[in-house]
């Protein structure tokens, strides 16, 4: 049977061939080097002290980022799509920085500013609180990187919300929180849980800024992509590839798993059946 | 619920949306607010509604001050030309809604709820789509889901804006007598905004027709379209010949007594002003051999439209449209090119400055 869009078949092909060439061979290669090592040796290092520490720096700090980011990202997003105000489109520009700033400068900076003499951190500190050097410090670092992920996810949807479902909300008797939390919110969900994704998954790769600021103490500040650098500057390459396929395989699943909320998320408003009438 | 706008006025910039606007909408009565897009009939409503700040002058509700009232205090309903349903929920709650955001101790039990919101999608005649979501409905069905859930609340005053402005003539029709007899069901008071006469003069029981943010007439449909104050009125509520005081002359000579003349027949001398006749096509009796007080036309063009003939014809530089039954138009025999002779049956004459010949409006 013809199908109504010509091209099927070239563009599915270019699309897997590409995709092979990009991400699944070099990800394969991956996984092949490090089935060098058998089973317990693989568990062993994926699974010693360190290791298991860096995860836990990595992962916990990327997902505190991601959900700071994508808390704060909504009301940057919602500021300049629903306001207007002189210096909007400069505060816009701003936001993506993040994107174009090389990671070491971000991290040199953001670890100068934190630090006990910096500008922040001379503020903080006679309030107990450490940053530069700390896993908060990692936190810091991952937030400034995020934030326009989900700052420009957010935008075009927001754009798009009428402004007289509000204001239909607000004739039915809906006070501004319930007007969010009941109209707003479920619009802007499917988005923001992209945004959050991005964030995070951006968040879990990043290494540059990261290593300026963290401090990198074994088993307290030390995040899994430095602990594979270490590994390979010890020409254990065979170690560094195992710890990459337990990153790879968590990164992996978690991302998986925010796609089937967000595939949910979008599709349960939209009852089982599309019947036009 | 009475609604009472007094000295309302409002500016965007230094356009004028709305100026010194006073109007009375007495309990039950349904209202059509009427008028070329940009006159401020949008911004009154909106106005009423609370969702825009007047400048000036104040809005009672039912004799009670609501000038300052916000919007979801104010118990009213309101109507959006596109809908503005909430697409992530379902019919069922898209007009469950009001009542679910309640305060808990108003709040009906759920029971109630699905009781009354089952009810109005009754009234609607949508109970079986309540489970749909409004992007699986057709406009005219969104629509009328619009104002179940405009309903839900009880709203004292109903407000719609363009309400059938996104719908195909057919359904549009339809809709309009459909909200005829809900309004008479419901026992409030309802305002639409519209910029189409036909539905205007079909629907309401009285029409505001609004011209550059005033009210230029208040009337009944009859009183609007038979005796329009003022030429705006008369263009805008259908289609109509204006003939200058050449023309107009020649016609005031031929036809001795023009019905609905007032003191102005006598062209004036001068530049200030002009007297300017207004005849509705349908009021013009055409015949094809010459009349006492007719005016002789050449015959340029021929239109049917389903059971009337417009003819156009050419009476010196002027054009005159005139509207006559098809069994008519046979009886005459009408060709292109063919000569007849005209003779207004009703024509009202206006004094006006020469600017205001400008202004907007249909006509010739």
């Amino acid at each position: 049977m013809k199908r109504a869009l010509p091209g099927f078949g070239l563009s599915l092909g270019f699309t897997l061939v590409y995709l092979s060439l990009l991400v699944l061979l070099p990800l394969s290669g991956l996984v092949f080097k490090s089935s060098a090592l058998d089973l317990g040796q693989f568990w062993d290092i994926a699974t010693g002290e360190r290791a298991l520490a860096s995860y836990r720096v990595s992962f916990g700090a990327s997902l505190l980022a991601a959900a700071i980011n994508a808390f704060f990202g909504l009301i940057v997003a919602w500021v300049l799509v629903r306001y207007p105000f002189p210096g909007r489109r400069f505060v816009d520009s701003l936001v993506d920085l993040p994107f174009a700033l090389p990671t070491a400068v971000a991290g040199i900076t953001l670890a100068t500013l934190y630090a006990d003499t910096g500008w922040i951190g001379r503020q903080l500190e006679p309030l107990g609180l450490k940053v530069a050097f700390t896993p908060l410090g990692i936190v810091v670092a991952l937030t400034f990187i995020g934030l326009p992920f989900v700052v420009r996810t957010l935008q075009p949807v927001i754009e798009d919300i009428e402004p007289e479902v509000e204001e239909a909300a607000a004739t039915l008797g809906a006070t501004r929180w319930q007007t969010f939390r009941r109209v707003l919110l479920p619009g802007i969900f499917p988005a923001l849980l992209t945004g959050f994704t991005l964030a995070f998954s951006r968040a879990i790769g990043e290494y540059g800024s990261v290593i300026f600021i963290a401090g990198n103490m074994p088993l307290i500040s030390e995040i899994t992509p430095l602990l594979i650098i270490s590994k390979l500057e010890q020409y254990d390459v065979i170690g560094a590839t195992a710890l990459a396929c337990v990153m790879l395989f968590i990164s992996f699943a978690l991302l998986l798993a925010v796609n089937g909320l967000q595939w949910w998320a979008a599709n349960r408003h939209h009852g089982k059946e599309r019947t036009s009438l | 619920m009475s609604i009472e706008i007094h000295g309302v006025g409002k500016r965007f910039g230094s356009f004028v949306a709305l100026d010194d606007v006073n109007l009375h909408i007495p309990t039950g009565e349904l209202v059509a607010l009427l008028g070329p897009s940009g006159c401020g009939k949008t911004t009154l409503l909106r106005i009423i509604a609370g969702m825009e700040t007047a400048d000036a002058g104040h809005i009672s509700l039912a004799g009670e001050e609501a000038t300052q009232l916000h919007a979801r205090e104010r118990k009213v309903g309101f109507v959006f030309q596109h809908y503005a349903l909430f697409r992530h929920m379902s019919v069922f709650e898209n007009v469950a809604f009001g009542l679910r955001v309640k305060p808990r101790r108003e709040r009906p039990s759920p029971a109630e709820i699905h009781r009354r919101v089952m009810s109005l999608l009754k009234l609607v005649q949508l109970d079986w789509l309540a489970e749909r979501y409004p992007s699986q409905l057709s406009g005219g069905q969104r629509q009328r889901i619009a104002l179940a859930r405009a309903l839900a609340v009880e709203p004292r005053v109903l407000l719609l804006d363009e309400p059938f402005g996104a719908l195909d003539a057919k359904v549009r029709k339809e809709l309009r007598r459909w909200l005829r007899r809900l309004h008479d069901e419901m026992h409030v008071s309802s305002v639409f905004v519209t910029h189409d006469q036909e539905e205007a003069l079909e629907v309401a029981d009285r029409v505001v027709v609004m011209n550059r943010g005033r009210i230029e007439q208040i009337g009944t449909p009859d009183e609007v379209y038979s005796n329009p104050v003022s030429p705006f009125v008369y263009r805008f509520l259908g289609d109509v010949n204006v003939f200058h005081s050449r023309l107009h002359g020649a016609w005031a000579d031929v036809s001795r007594e023009p019905p609905e003349a007032d003191e102005a027949t006598q062209p004036p001398s001068g530049d200030r002003g002009r007297a300017l006749a207004f005849v509705r096509p349908h009021d013009i009796h055409i015949e094809s051999a010459p009349i006492a007080g007719g005016i002789e036309a050449t015959v340029q063009d021929l239109h049917t439209i389903g059971p009337l003939v417009r003819v156009e014809l050419a009476h010196a530089s002027e054009l005159v449209e005139v509207e006559l039954t098809r069994e008519r138009a046979d009886a005459l025999h009408l060709q292109k090119g063919q000569r007849a002779w005209l003779k207004p049956r009703q024509v009202k004459v206006f004094q006006v400055a020469e600017e205001a010949l400008e202004e907007g409006g249909s006509g010739i």
